[in-house]
């Protein structure tokens, strides 16, 4: 075991901060700290105006291979450039969809056509995505998607029918890819495709959703005989369960050590504020403080071992599996942590009708971390069946 | 950065899980609780002459393997697994440490020598009948006498203080107050004005004694580093035994989950494996996030602990990865031992099953170096004052 990073990568940590440092500043200067969970609906046109920026730089899809785009980057450096990123403040990405999900998938299961078509939009920071998956009938059951595709031969086109919920980012983007039924006479996970679908169209209607927290960052998205063209299906019809399940090791990988960041910084913000107000003197509040303080330390040396821990083959390891659990519970617990060390001032907005100070936002917000994604519960379902054997519930 | 045993650590590991399976079965573990001692001495020799467990991290200049944290902790998780009943912990997380972080080159040679032989085993006894992990727990005093040291007071929970050959003591200058005035002195067992008394416990797997110092005469020589400056060297120690109690607090969580599951497969009720119920399932699931949690903060932790005896930038952590991974591992361990009861149902509750040896072991190594509450408290002093 070494914990240590070499002196390039220390190099390369002073390129990156060095680079944050100077170009987030000006204009750039008010999104700090802005536009993460709970607070995606802030300054768009601004943090699109970033995702530019960092372009610019070639500091999007970093990790991304260099013929895609990317700079080819080991994961000591994407680490160290994710935690370099969250350091500095930097905003939440409005291209994290395209470039940690849209991508990668594009490379691994795309045509070279689709790869031509989309990748550089998504390098340039131009072109952002959403994604289409869960519906009002499909949540924790992902598979019993209902939206159907219907190839028109006349048109040369695919036919797109039904709803999807929860897709965040909707409204801003330009494209969404999205699982839908080929096959109109099967069920679950067979008979599915996996489309790249246009936003700006006719039959694409989306409509924001108003959260617990009265502001909306997720939206519905109806597709009304919206089109897609024949060239923009990853794989071929029935093969979407695979295309999309095999994005889900994307989004346990190195970009958590920058989401830890994240969350340091508003741990930080709490502790700040329970030395200010008094409660850093309170037994208890110094228990369950020092508590997220620990347990967020180990979330880091938990993805540091999933990182050197990587069988290749792109099965998850046990540190892997307990990764969502873990976190989102733990983001649940700082929620109630941030309003619990302000007392009854915690309780009290920042301004009339209903505007939520950071720290409320995010209490609220963080409630729905342990739904999204795999909710606990199927969370722990996945862990008991695939990290200890345990055999699935009989079909009823 | 390479976050994974290596092969070699591996196959310590490997090594150390194989042998404890065979040697450290239920039957021995009971076997060994039962006797006065609370460890088979032959096994422990055997442990010493063919696996040489007992010089780990001992030096090669003074016999050792000269190996570090890593493959230590890597050890103790399975010993934690296996329950094993030995002198382990005691000579080598408390004794070796204390001796290697305050002994002079001549006590080195002359104790780490002898342990290294399988010809001694130590212990440390630092905190009095009120037990506590702070600088004021210690409450044994001495006083300069005739060029040497004459201690009076009492040591408690001193693990194998009873078997012990050799006894590290903390005690305090005569009216001294908080983290001044301690030293640490090397007591052979027989060491007149010595009185060993067995501590009766509730987990027999690991034995205690109380210590009296009737006005115990020892000679210069007995002292350990510097006179009066001993807490940031016992600090140190107890930061380093603690991470090594933590990985076997891990092991012991990580049987615990282990057998637990294997007893819900089998177990069959309402015509199917309970482990088929969400209630059983998401239970167990619970047990693994938190095993793997503690694996991920014990391996930080040995890494740490490494610099920090062999020097490196991680050096400066180790009193937080000591408190982080002792309070998550305390609280895992305790919780899986009291799921793992709950999910074995009645037999769980009976002396036959092992469940209720490791929810005994996990409540004494909770106290043990201080408890949950204690090392967070010592993280939220980090953070807050």
């Amino acid at each position: 075991m070494k914990l240590s990073f070499s002196p390039e990568d220390e190099q390369f940590r002073e390129e990156i901060a060095g680079w944050l440092k100077d170009n987030l500043r000006g204009e750039f200067e008010q999104l700090k700290f802005r536009g993460g969970p709970g607070d995606e609906h802030m300054f768009p046109e601004e943090r699109k105006a970033w995702e530019q920026k960092l372009a610019e730089g070639k500091w999007t899809c970093v990790g991304w291979p260099k013929e895609y785009g990317g700079r080819g980057l080991p994961i000591e450096q994407q680490v160290i450039f994710f935690e370099e990123y969250a350091r500095s403040g930097a905003p939440g990405r409005v291209g994290h969809i395209g470039e940690g999900l849209a991508g990668p998938t594009i490379i691994a299961f795309g045509s070279e056509k689709q790869k031509q078509k989309y990748l550089p939009g998504i390098v340039a920071g131009t072109e952002l995505w959403c994604q289409g998956y869960s519906e009002p009938g499909a949540g924790s059951d992902l598979a019993n998607v209902k939206t159907k595709a219907r190839f028109d031969e006349a048109k040369g086109k695919w036919i797109i029918n039904g709803q999807k919920v929860w897709t965040s980012l909707a409204h801003e983007s330009d494209f969404c890819f999205v699982i839908a039924r080929t096959d109109p006479d099967s069920k679950a996970h067979k008979g599915l495709g996996f489309f790249l679908i246009k936003m700006d169209q006719p039959g694409v209607t989306v409509r924001p959703i108003e959260q617990i927290t009265g502001t909306s960052e997720f939206n519905e998205v109806f597709f009304d005989d919206a089109e897609c063209d024949a060239e923009d299906i990853v794989g071929e019809p029935g093969d979407g369960w695979k295309v999309a399940m095999g994005l889900l090791g994307y989004e346990r990988g190195v970009s958590t050590l920058g989401q830890q960041m994240a969350f340091k910084n508003e741990l930080d913000q709490v502790v700040a504020l329970a030395k200010e107000n008094g409660a850093a003197q309170d037994p208890v509040m110094r228990q369950r403080i020092a508590d997220l303080y620990l347990r967020l330390k180990i979330m880091r040396y938990n993805s540091m071992r999933m990182l050197s821990d990587d069988a290749g083959d792109g099965s998850l390891q046990k540190e892997a599996l307990i990764y969502k659990l873990y976190w989102a519970t733990w983001h649940r617990d700082l929620g109630e942590l941030a309003v619990d060390v302000q007392g009854e001032a915690g309780q009290v907005l920042e301004a009339e009708p209903y505007e939520l100070t950071r720290l409320q936002s995010l209490y609220l917000f963080v409630r729905s971390d342990t739904i999204y994604g795999g909710t606990n519960q199927v969370q722990r379902n996945i862990i008991a069946e695939r990290g200890l054997g345990m055999p699935r519930e009989p079909k009823w | 950065m390479d976050f994974v045993f290596t092969e070699e650590q591996q196959m310590i590991r490997d090594t150390a899980e194989s042998f404890l399976a065979q040697v450290s079965t239920s039957e021995a573990v009971r076997q060994a609780m039962e006797s006065e001692s609370g460890f088979d001495p032959e096994l422990w020799q055997k442990i010493c002459a063919e696996m040489y467990w007992q010089a780990i991290h001992i030096p090669e200049d003074f016999g050792g393997m000269g190996l570090g944290y890593v493959e230590l902790v890597a050890m103790m998780e399975q010993m934690g697994r296996y329950l094993l009943c030995a002198p382990f912990f005691s000579t080598v997380c408390l004794g070796v440490n204390t001796l290697l972080l305050s002994a002079s080159d001549e006590q080195k040679a002359e104790y780490l020598g002898a342990i290294c032989e399988g010809s001694l085993t130590a212990t440390l006894a630092y905190c009095g009948a009120r037990g506590g992990r702070e600088a004021g727990a210690v409450t044994a005093t001495y006083r300069e006498q005739d060029g040497g040291f004459v201690l009076s007071g009492d040591c408690s929970f001193v693990v194998d203080g009873m078997s012990a050959d050799l006894l590290l003591i903390a005690a305090r200058e005569e009216g001294s107050l908080g983290e001044n005035g301690l030293s640490l002195f090397a007591v052979a067992a027989d060491a007149e004005g010595l009185q060993r008394s067995k501590l009766p416990v509730l987990d027999q797997t690991r034995k205690m004694a109380s210590l009296t110092f009737n006005q115990l005469k020892l000679e210069k020589s007995a002292l350990l580093g510097d006179q009066g400056a001993a807490w940031p060297v016992l600090d140190r120690v107890l930061d380093l035994a603690s991470i090594a109690l933590a990985a076997e607090q891990m092991g012991g969580s990580q049987q615990l989950l282990d057998s637990t599951v294997e007893y819900t497969k089998e177990r069959v009720q309402f015509n199917r494996p309970i482990a088929s119920f969400q209630s059983i399932k998401h239970k167990a699931a619970d047990m693994m996030l938190r095993v793997e949690a503690a694996r991920s903060a014990v391996y930080y932790a040995a890494c740490v602990a490494d610099e920090a005896l062999q020097g490196g930038p991680l050096a400066e952590e180790l009193t937080e990865a000591a408190s982080i991974a002792k309070a998550y591992c305390s609280d895992a361990y305790f919780k899986n031992a009291g799921e793992a009861m709950q999910m074995h149902g009645g037999v769980g509750f009976t002396w036959e099953y092992d469940v209720h040896l490791y929810f005994k072991r996990a409540k004494a190594s909770e106290h043990m170096l201080g408890n949950a509450a204690y090392h967070r408290e010592r993280l939220a002093h980090v953070v807050l004052d």
